[in-house]
C-alpha cells in the first residue's frame, strides 16, 4: 500500500500532539499542539487521497532522484516571498510604531519569524534543495536511502512552520537564530541527522573517484551546523508537557556559547554552504573550469579552520574576559583571505567567459552574489576590530552588514541557482523570460544599496550621537533623541527592502510560468546592449 | 581518469577531473593573495602577544601593553569625576539661588542637569523639555508650584501628589459634577474660555462669572490667576494642560484629572536634584 506506513505515522503524531494539546501546562504550549495537530491531521487527510493499494511501481536505480529537489526549488521561492514580507513589515513598524498588531504581530515576535524564515527558510531550502541536486549530478549517483530525502524535505517545513508559529505565539528561548523551544529542536536535530545521513551515504556511493569541492562546503555546512545547534541548545525542559526550558548555560558562557552558534551560523549556514552552491553552479552557467584547484582547498580548510574561533568578536567590551575578545578578534582578521578565496575562485571562473556579465542575466546576478560576498567578508573582519567595534556594536551597521550579506550573496547566489535549476528540473526549454530576470536583478542590486546605504548612514550617526560627550564630560543626546534621527533612514530602509522583495515577485512569477511551461516572447537579450540599463 | 587536459580559452592545464562537466584549472595561488593572508597571520600572532590572549591553566596571558577593558573604563571614570570634583564640591555648599548666580558653577550646573534631564525626565516633558497633554512645557514661564529655583528644586525633590512622599505637593481640585448643575459647568466653562479666547455663547459669560466667583476663585483667585501654593493653573493665558476649549475645560471641572510627578531626592540624590532644578531654571522661565 502507497504511504501506508507514513499514514500510520503520521497520525500516531497527530494523535499525540492532541494529547498534549489538552495536557499541556501552559496556554501557548497548548495552542503551539493545537497547529502541530492540525498541520499532521491535513498531511494525513492529503496523503490518504493519494494512496493506492497496487504495489509501488518501482524505481530506476540509475536516475536521479529529482521530487524533493522540485518541491524544494518551489518551497525556496514561497519561503524567500514570505521571509522578505515579512522583513518589509517590520521595517515600516520601526519607522511607524502604529503597525504593531498586539500582541502575535508585534516587532518583538516578527523579528525572529523574518529571520529564521530569510535565513532557515529560505536559505536552509535552497541549500537543501541545490545540494541534492548538486551532490547527485556531481557523484553521478541517485540519492541515497530511498525515500529519506521525502523525510528531510517535509519533516524540515514542519521544523519551519513550528517554529514561526511558536514565534507568534510567543513561545521563544530567547537566543538570536535559535529561537525556537526544546521540542522543535529536537525535531530539527532528528530531521537535520537525516540530511547527513542522506548526503554522506550519496556521497559513500558515489561513482565519481574523487569528492568535488562543492561537495566539501555541503558537508561542512551539514555537520557543523549539527553540533553548533545541538550544543547552543542543550536546556533542560521545565515540563516535558510544557514551552519552558532552561538552558544549560548561564551567563558570560551562556553568551559565548550562543555567539560561537550565531556567529558559525553565519560562517557554514550562510557562508560555506552558499559557496558549496557557488562552487557548482558559476562554472555550469558559465561553462567555465573552476579558476585554481590548489586555491579550492587552501581556501576551504583555512575557512573552516578559522572560522569556527571567531564568535567572540560578537562580545566586544562585555562581561567575556579580554584575553577572548583579543582572540575572537585575531582569528576574524585571519579569516580575512580565505573568505576572498572563494571570491577569487567565483570570479575568475569566468575568465574566458566575461562577455557573458553583458548577455547572461543569471551570470550577472551570480557575480553580484560574489561581489556582495566579497565586500561582506571584508567589511566583517574590519567590524571585528576592537576600536571600530566600539563605534559600530549595537547600532545599524550591523544589520546592514547583515543585510549585504544575506541579500547580496545569500540571495542572489540562490536566486542564480533557481534560475538554473528551474527549467532543468522540469525539462523546459528555458526559463519563461530573461527580462523578468534583468528586471530582478536591477530591482534587487539597486534595493541592496539603497538599504545598505541607508544603515550605514543610520548606524554611524546613532554610534557617533550615543557616545557624544560635551566639553564638561556630559552625554549631549537622549536616547529618544537617537531614536527620532533614525526615522528618514528608517523609511529608506523599508523602501530598499520593498524594491528588493519586488524583484523576488518578479522570481516567483517566472519561475511559476516556466513550471507550467510558458515562454513569453520577447526579443532575446542582444549582447550589444549596455548592461548599465535596465533593458525596456 | 587523470588524463593530461588542456583548457583551450586560457591555454592552462585541469586536474583531469570532470564532475558534470566542470573541470578544475591548475591555476597557482595568486601571490598577492598568499602574502596578504601570511601578513594577517603574522598581524594575528603579534596582536596576541600585545594584548591579553591566550588561556593558560587559570589565567591568561597578559600582554606586554598590560591592556585590560576593565582598568580603561575605571580610570577614564575616575578621571571625569576627577574633572568634576570641584564643581560637586561646591554645587554641594551652595544653595540653588547661590549656584544660579555663579557663572562657572551655573554652566556646569545646566550642563550636568541637562544630562540627567536627557535620562530621567525627557519621557515625560519631552526631550525639548516641551511637555505633552498632561505634562507641562518647563521653557514657559507658566508655573503652577513656583519657578524660583529653590521652588523648582522642591518640586523636583518631593514630586507633586507622589504618596510616598510625606513632604509632596499636595492639592485635589473637587470634582464638580456632584456640586454644579449642568446649565452651571457650561456656563463657568464659557467663562473661564473667555478670559483667554472668544465663545460660542456670550450670553454664557455673565453667569459663568458667579458660578466662578462661588466656587473656583477660593484657589485660582478672583481674577482667575491662580493659586501657586494649590498649584491651581493661572485661567487667563493661553496655555492649556489638558487641553484647551469649553469642552475640554467642562470636561476637567466635571472630573479632574490629578497629574503625579514622582519624587526624585531619593532616587538621584541632593546634588543632581540642585543640577536639574539649575538647569530647568535656566530653560527661560525660570524667576
Amino acid at each position: 500500500m502507497r504511504f501506508g506506513t507514513e499514514i500510520v505515522a503520521l497520525s500516531v503524531f497527530a494523535f499525540a500532539a492532541l494529547v498534549a494539546a489538552g495536557f499541556g501546562v501552559d496556554v501557548p504550549f497548548r495552542q503551539h499542539m493545537w497547529v502541530l495537530f492540525f498541520v499532521l491531521t491535513g498531511f494525513t487527510a492529503i496523503l490518504l487521497r493519494n494512496t493506492e493499494f497496487k504495489p509501488a511501481a518501482p524505481v530506476d536505480p540509475s536516475a536521479y532522484m529529482d521530487g524533493p529537489i522540485r518541491y524544494g526549488a518551489v518551497a525556496t521561492v514561497f519561503w524567500g516571498v514570505v521571509g522578505m514580507l515579512v522583513g518589509v513589515v517590520i521595517a515600516l513598524q520601526l519607522a511607524y510604531p502604529q503597525l504593531n498588531i498586539q500582541p502575535w504581530f508585534n516587532f518583538g515576535r516578527l523579528r525572529p519569524v523574518h529571520t529564521s524564515g530569510v535565513v532557515f527558510a529560505f536559505g536552509g531550502n535552497a541549500l537543501l534543495c541545490t545540494s541534492l541536486y548538486v551532490v547527485q549530478r556531481t557523484c553521478r549517483a541517485r540519492l541515497f536511502g530511498g525515500n529519506l530525502a521525502w523525510f528531510v524535505f517535509w519533516g524540515y517545513q514542519l521544523f519551519i512552520v513550528m517554529a514561526a508559529t511558536g514565534y507568534l505565539l510567543g513561545i521563544t528561548e530567547s537566543r538570536e537564530y535559535a529561537e525556537p523551544e526544546w521540542y522543535v529542536d529536537i525535531w530539527l536535530t532528528i530531521v537535520w541527522v537525516a540530511y547527513l545521513i542522506l548526503f554522506l551515504g550519496t556521497i559513500l556511493k558515489r561513482k565519481e573517484p574523487h569528492i568535488y569541492v562543492a561537495n566539501w562546503f555541503y558537508l561542512s555546512f551539514i555537520v557543523t551546523i549539527a553540533m553548533l545547534h545541538v550544543v547552543n541548545n542543550l536546556s533542560m525542559p521545565a515540563s516535558l508537557l510544557g514551552s519552558k526550558s532552561y538552558s544549560a548555560f548561564s551567563g558570560v558562557q551562556d553568551a559565548l556559547t550562543q555567539w560561537w552558534y550565531g556567529h558559525n551560523a553565519v560562517g557554514f549556514f550562510l557562508t560555506a554552504g552558499f559557496l558549496g552552491m557557488m562552487y557548482y553552479f558559476v562554472p555550469k552557467q558559465a561553462n567555465r573550469p573552476v579558476y585554481s584547484y590548489r586555491l579550492s582547498i587552501i581556501h576551504f580548510w583555512a575557512l573552516i579552520f578559522l572560522y569556527i574561533w571567531a564568535g567572540p568578536h560578537h562580545l566586544h567590551y562585555t562581561a567575556l574576559p579580554d584575553w577572548a575578545q583579543t582572540l575572537g578578534m585575531a582569528f576574524s582578521i585571519m579569516l580575512w583571505m580565505p573568505s576572498w578565496g572563494g571570491m577569487i575562485n567565483g570570479l575568475m571562473t569566468l575568465s574566458g567567459a566575461w562577455d557573458k556579465i553583458r548577455t547572461d542575466p543569471i551570470i550577472r546576478m551570480m557575480v553580484a552574489a560574489i561581489a556582495f560576498y566579497g565586500m561582506s567578508t571584508f567589511e566583517g573582519p574590519v567590524m571585528s576590530i576592537r576600536t571600530v567595534n566600539s563605534l559600530s556594536h549595537y547600532t545599524d551597521w550591523t544589520i546592514g552588514h547583515v543585510h549585504s550579506g544575506a541579500l547580496g550573496w545569500v540571495g542572489m547566489i540562490s536566486f542564480g541557482a533557481i534560475y538554473y535549476m528551474v527549467p532543468k528540473l522540469w525539462n523546459r526549454e528555458r526559463l519563461y523570460s530573461l527580462r523578468l530576470v534583468t528586471w530582478h536583478f536591477w530591482l534587487a542590486t539597486l534595493g541592496i544599496v539603497v538599504y545598505a546605504a541607508a544603515m550605514w548612514v543610520s548606524g554611524i550617526t546613532q554610534g557617533l550621537m550615543w557616545r557624544e560627550y560635551n566639553e564638561q564630560g556630559f552625554l549631549v543626546y537622549s536616547f529618544a533623541e537617537t531614536v527620532a534621527a533614525m526615522h528618514p533612514y528608517y523609511i529608506m530602509r523599508a523602501i530598499g527592502g520593498a524594491m528588493y522583495l519586488a524583484g523576488t515577485l518578479i522570481m516567483a512569477w517566472n519561475v511559476t510560468m516556466t513550471i507550467r511551461g510558458r515562454q513569453r516572447e520577447e526579443q532575446a537579450l542582444a549582447g550589444s546592449v549596455s548592461a548599465l540599463q535596465p533593458v525596456e | 581518469m587523470s588524463s593530461e587536459h588542456i583548457d583551450e580559452a586560457s591555454g592552462i592545464s585541469t586536474t583531469g577531473h570532470e564532475w558534470d562537466g566542470i573541470r578544475e584549472l591548475n591555476n597557482p595561488l595568486p601571490r598577492w593573495w598568499v602574502i596578504t593572508f601570511y601578513v594577517t597571520i603574522a598581524w594575528a600572532a603579534a596582536y596576541t602577544v600585545a594584548y591579553p590572549a591566550w588561556p593558560m591553566l587559570s589565567s591568561a596571558t597578559r600582554g606586554v601593553l598590560g591592556y585590560s577593558s576593565r582598568n580603561d573604563v575605571k580610570n577614564e571614570l575616575a578621571a571625569a569625576e576627577a574633572a568634576k570634583g570641584k564643581y560637586v564640591a561646591a554645587i554641594q555648599q551652595k544653595t540653588v539661588s547661590e549656584i544660579a548666580a555663579d557663572d562657572g558653577l551655573r554652566e556646569f550646573a545646566v550642563a550636568a542637569g541637562g544630562a540627567t534631564f536627557k535620562v530621567n525626565c525627557v519621557q515625560c516633558h519631552g526631550s525639548g523639555a516641551q511637555g505633552s497633554k498632561g505634562f507641562p512645557n518647563l521653557n514657559d514661564d507658566d508655573w503652577l508650584w513656583g519657578g524660583e529655583a529653590e521652588q523648582i528644586q522642591q518640586t523636583i525633590s518631593h514630586g507633586i501628589r507622589y504618596a510616598s512622599d510625606p513632604e509632596t505637593r499636595q492639592s485635589e481640585m473637587p470634582a464638580f459634577a456632584d456640586v454644579l448643575q449642568p446649565e452651571q459647568i457650561a456656563q463657568v466653562s464659557a467663562y473661564v474660555a473667555s478670559l483667554s479666547g472668544p465663545v460660542r455663547d456670550k450670553t454664557l459669560i455673565e453667569p459663568g462669572a458667579k458660578v466662578f466667583a462661588e466656587n473656583c476663585a477660593a484657589c485660582h483667585g478672583e481674577n482667575a490667576k491662580g493659586g501657586r501654593e494649590v498649584g491651581a493653573p493661572d485661567l487667563t493665558d493661553a496655555i492649556w494642560l489638558y487641553g484647551s476649549g469649553e469642552s475640554a475645560i467642562a470636561a476637567q471641572v466635571r472630573a479632574p484629572r490629578q497629574g503625579v510627578m514622582p519624587a526624585w531626592g531619593a532616587r538621584l540624590g541632593e546634588t543632581k536634584v540642585k543640577e536639574l532644578a539649575v538647569y530647568v531654571h535656566s530653560l527661560g522661565g525660570g524667576e
